[in-house]
């Protein structure tokens, strides 16, 4: 009874939170509402007890991510009413992916309704850390190495984004570098 | 009989609330007496008496200290983000006193009958832990629950609509994230080591490890730790946020009366948690060495000078802090960030191989 009473409290706070994220204007606020989103995910994992996926939940979405996105509304300047007409046939697109996200929504509920009822057992359920760990270095190793090759190239190219330079800038740079290496030495 | 079952449905409620009365009231009285012991040991160290005019050596000035916070006028910034700028002190404090929660505050004690209570509601209770949360993953928690806190900080330097508020969020969660990094990957080592993410499990294996503590087989691990939790917490020689001489107070500069004092236990109850995590990571937490020879283990008087012992520990640390900032100057933020990055997390991530390869040729 605690159980359902603790899921419909998350449950609807992740929801209004969700849409405040969507109807704010301010994306500062839509950001804080994502972080609210997050934090009452986690505290639903913690109800199923997935106690290691709910503080990853936490210190990475919320802890990392998100700051590092409100970090960059911060830094920039955000005009309020800036006319979004230029976006206009993103809407369809919008619209056709919410269908899906619909769709998908009720195959979970049908597939939940379908599946056998079963009592989550906190000792061998799949979100114990040691069970996590060993799923990850054995039987999903290769998916692991890909997001992880995947994740590189990720922060390699956005290196590259932010430093794009032609090649004599490249040249003075280089130079530069190596003038102050010279200091240090 | 109707009294009863409400009575034994509700106990384990009550005695949760009682143990986090208990655990709060622990931690901000230590910390209200951290910031007096601060002032005074570094008037002692500035050849200064300190503040010593409310009370005998002036011990009742934290309480004059909160009554001056409570009576002062709140001042809102005009053109501040108002929601924002009243949630930033609100996110500071409760971030930094969730970890509470975990702390492992002793052993659990198991040797008393808890049979005298009425109604029976001393059936099948076998131990009474003295930590309030049984999290097992509990270093996890802490450090995710930290780095919610940066959001006090940002969002307070961006609501308050001023620059150095600004700048000093900025550099704030700049900070806080380049540390954080260094901070996580010297940790891995002793978990390695430990097999565990709980905090007293950590606490046991390092009982049972050879060396008892283990900042002698971390020590490299140990001082990356401690280097990052000074950054974390803002303190001297990282305390760039608030750094007086080009940003005024940095990102509580806005902030005023119990806004400001909320950020101010914020940041010495963050002091507190990250001295918690170095003593129970790296200084076998709330274990003394030859204790159960002379105590029954689980008894009351072993968990008595084993709270004692972890309390201890935890304010040598806090000594250390106050020590650190009435000796080094502040670092510019480019070494900061230089050092962070381009040291630290090196450091961190060569421990942290180094461990994972002793560790496998000792497990063989």
């Amino acid at each position: 009874m605690v159980g359902t009473a603790l899921f419909f409290l998350f449950a609807g706070f992740a929801i209004m939170c969700a849409i405040s994220m969507v109807y704010h204007k301010n994306p500062l606020y839509s950001a804080i509402s994502l972080v609210g989103v997050f934090i009452s995910l986690s505290c639903i994992y913690v109800t199923l007890a997935a106690p290691f996926i709910a503080a990853v939940q936490i210190l990475i979405y919320a802890g990392a991510i998100m700051v590092l996105v409100v970090f960059v509304i911060m830094l920039l300047n955000l005009d309020d009413d800036r006319p979004l007409n230029r976006l206009r046939y993103l809407y369809a697109i919008g619209g056709g992916l919410g269908v899906v996200l619909l769709a998908q929504t009720l195959f979970v509920f049908y597939a939940v309704l379908r599946a056998p009822n079963q009592p989550v057992d906190p000792n061998t359920s799949a979100g114990k850390t040691l069970t996590i760990g060993q799923a990850m270095y054995t039987e999903y190793l290769l998916p692991v190495e890909i997001v992880g090759v995947l994740l590189m190239m990720a922060i390699i190219g956005s290196v590259m984004l932010a430093r794009r330079l032609s090649q004599p800038q490249l040249e003075l740079v280089v130079e530069r570098e190596e003038e102050l290496r010279g200091e240090d030495d | 009989m109707e009294f009863e079952s409400i009575l034994k449905t509700a106990f384990p409620f009550i005695v949760i609330s009682i143990g986090v009365l208990m655990g709060f009231q622990i931690v901000l009285m230590i910390v209200a007496y951290t910031v007096l012991g601060e002032r005074k040991l570094l008037g002692w160290m500035q050849g200064r008496i300190g503040p010593n005019r409310v009370g005998p050596w002036g011990v009742l000035q934290p309480f004059a200290d909160l009554l001056k916070f409570i009576l002062k006028e709140d001042i809102v910034p005009d053109k501040s983000t108002k929601f924002v700028y009243f949630l930033a002190p609100l996110v500071a404090l409760t971030c930094a006193l969730m970890p509470i929660v975990v702390y492992p505050f002793g052993p659990a004690i198991t040797t008393v009958d808890w049979s005298f209570l009425p109604y029976g509601l001393g059936e099948g209770v076998r131990a009474l832990p003295l930590t309030i949360a049984k999290i097992d993953v509990g270093v996890l928690f802490v450090f995710g629950i930290t780095s919610v806190g940066v959001y006090g900080i940002a969002l307070a330097g961006w609501s308050s609509n001023s620059k150095y508020s600004l700048m000093g969020g900025l550099r704030s969660s700049a900070q806080m994230i380049s540390y954080e990094l260094a901070m996580g990957a010297s940790v891995i080592g002793v978990v390695m080591l430990a097999g565990t993410l709980d905090l007293n499990g950590i606490i046991y294996a390092q009982q049972q490890s050879t060396f008892r503590w283990f900042i002698i087989p971390q020590f490299i691990g140990f001082f990356v730790f401690l280097i990052s939790a000074f950054a974390e917490t803002n303190r001297t020689p990282f305390d760039l946020p608030e750094a007086e001489t080009e940003l005024v107070a940095g990102f509580h500069t806005e902030y005023s009366a119990l806004k400001f004092a909320l950020f101010f236990m914020a940041e010495y109850v963050n002091m507190f948690t990250v001295s918690m995590m170095c003593t129970v990571l790296f200084l076998g937490g709330w274990y003394v060495p030859g204790l159960s020879h002379i105590f029954e283990v689980g008894s009351i008087p072993y968990a008595v000078v084993s709270h004692v012992a972890f309390i201890g520990k935890i304010c040598a640390f806090l000594v250390l802090y106050i020590w650190v900032r009435g000796t080094l100057p502040r670092f510019r933020f480019d070494q900061l960030m230089n050092f962070g990055w381009k040291f630290l997390l090196p450091v961190a991530l060569a421990n942290v191989i180094f461990t994972i390869i002793v560790v496998f040729f000792v497990n063989r």
